[in-house]
């Protein structure tokens, strides 16, 4: 055993693990952060996407030493307190998940992509999200979601004073979703 | 769930560093950039290094510039003055794909960058590593598990070819994006080893073995790429495969071209691969194309004589027939791109 020190979700956390540990099994086992999936655990899935440094990785193919130094955040650090992120509200309003596994993941390329580019084209989405596969074939709901939280994250953005998001736009929710 | 095999992990600051930590555990020691590819190899068993050097730590193996050009003036600069782009081996094919001066040289080759994968994976893997990328076939790249129910094969642990049945030759074949573009574009590669740096044109670099299919030896470290830079030049890349997502290439074309204003081609290369082990130059592209335009017919001639040349094995998942058939689709659409830049 080893001691790796790692700042995740904005935190300090320091964990004995092997040497030879994923930073995903570190997370999940060390840390009881078991929000990252562990799907193909070679790099195929992106179930296992975090943000390392601002960018989507995968950590199940990442040496938890890589992440030594750099600021990791995984799904359990996207909301704001009990505010959820809007990636994670429109995901809810908009049905974008089935069985859910995918999602940390595909919340994670989301978050990255809209931090980097908050007006992102459906393209664009699209082309973030290449990396995470839905097996329960949801992607257009996916992509609906994304866009409608870019809408919200960009007019945040473009909005002169900076000051906090607007309100989440009154809609009702997908059928089937919240029932 | 897929465990990795114990192993140390170094992290050194400087390329002397790296190579002696290489040379002094020696074939215990690979080294690591982004882990793309290693990472699953040894998840599968295929290479269980005891010692795993990091290179992510080394700051001169990064950075994108152009460097060079004092002889921009004159017709032929004098050797060693040409004007050239430098990528440093650890720079990620995200960066590559973006970065304004490859995207506006090298057309070709941040296309190729950008078709790596997917986005995680390009955020993550690195030129230098794509470069030195293992080859890949239906028999290697499955758990240990797996191989060990048909038999293991000659590239790890074996004796035979299941692809060819026959022979002591390894038909893997080479996966990498990025390296058929250095070879059109007559990139060379800097490699750090124990006696020193040497310089290899990238055309040398990779040769038919698909066991270990280039001439960096394993205690040498890819540190750099350079790329000649000429007006006129185009460039343009195509990529085969089952979901354009994710997936390694079935079958990759990259063409290069120096043309005058006029339109008429000085120069032109075209170098196919994941057909064999190595990337291939297409031969007799010279004489069909130089001093001429490239109009419909060329590129039908040009299109046939590639497709002529290549016979693919069935080394990846899908049908070799149906891989020969795209050659001459793929060389089209390459071509027709350089028409239009």
């Amino acid at each position: 055993m080893e001691v790796v020190r790692l700042r995740v979700n904005g935190d300090e956390r320091v964990c004995g693990v092997p040497a030879h540990y994923t930073l995903l099994e570190t997370l999940r086992y060390g840390l009881g952060l078991t929000g990252s999936k562990q799907g193909c655990d070679k790099g195929d899935c992106g179930a296992c996407t975090v943000i390392v440094d601002g960018r989507a990785i995968l950590s199940c193919i990442t040496p938890v030493w890589e992440a030594e130094g750099r600021e990791v955040r995984t799904v359990e650090g996207l909301a704001r307190g009990t505010e959820p992120h809007p990636v994670q509200d429109e995901f809810d309003l908009n049905g974008a998940a089935q069985c859910g596994f995918c999602t940390p993941g595909i919340l994670c390329s989301s978050v990255a992509l809209l931090d980097r580019n908050p007006t992102p084209t459906r393209e664009e989405i699209r082309a973030a999200l290449a990396g995470n596969l839905c097996r329960c074939t949801g992607y257009a709901k996916i992509y609906d979601a994304v866009e409608a939280a870019a809408t919200r994250v960009g007019g945040e953005a473009r909005r002169p004073d900076g000051a906090g998001p607007g309100p989440a736009p009154k809609r009702t929710p997908a059928r089937g979703v919240g029932v | 769930m897929l465990r990795l095999p114990p192993f140390r992990y170094h992290r050194p600051g400087t390329v002397d560093e790296a190579v002696a930590l290489l040379g002094e555990f020696g074939t215990e020691a690979m080294p690591i950039a982004g882990g793309t590819d290693l990472m699953p190899n040894m998840k599968h068993r295929l290479f269980t290094p005891a010692h795993v050097v990091s290179l992510r730590g080394i700051g001169a193996m990064r950075g994108i510039e152009v460097v060079g050009g004092r002889g921009a003036g004159s017709a032929t600069p004098a050797p060693g003055t040409e004007k050239v782009l430098r990528i440093g081996a650890l720079e990620t094919l995200a960066n590559v794909a973006a970065h304004p001066l490859v995207r506006r040289h090298f057309p070709g080759l941040a296309d190729a960058a950008g078709l790596v994968a997917g986005p995680q994976l390009r955020n993550m893997g690195t030129i230098g590593g794509n470069v030195c990328l293992d080859t890949r076939c239906t028999y290697y790249n499955q758990t240990s598990f797996w191989r060990s129910a048909l038999g293991y094969c000659l590239k790890k642990d074996g004796t035979v070819c299941h692809v060819t049945g026959v022979g002591r030759k390894c038909v893997a074949a080479h996966s990498a994006d990025t390296p058929p573009n250095l070879v059109a574009l007559g990139a060379s590669l800097t490699l750090a080893g124990p006696h020193g740096e040497r310089i290899m044109n990238a055309s040398d670099f990779f040769v038919t073995d698909g066991i270990w299919n280039t001439r960096r030896e394993p205690d040498e470290i890819l540190t750099g790429i350079t790329i000649p830079i000429a007006t006129g030049r185009r460039s343009a890349y195509r990529k085969l495969r089952q979901r354009n997502s994710i997936d390694f290439p079935l079958l990759s074309v990259a063409v290069a071209g120096d043309f005058e204003e006029t339109g008429t081609v000085k120069r032109l290369t075209g170098v196919v691969s994941a057909l064999g082990a190595r990337p291939r130059v297409l031969a007799g592209w010279s004489e069909l194309a130089v001093d001429g335009r490239l109009d419909g017919a060329t590129i039908d001639a040009l299109a046939q004589r590639a497709h002529a040349q290549c016979r693919p094995l069935d080394n990846l998942i899908v049908d070799a027939e149906w891989r020969r058939a795209m050659v001459p689709v793929y060389v089209r659409r390459a071509l027709e791109e350089l028409t239009e830049s």
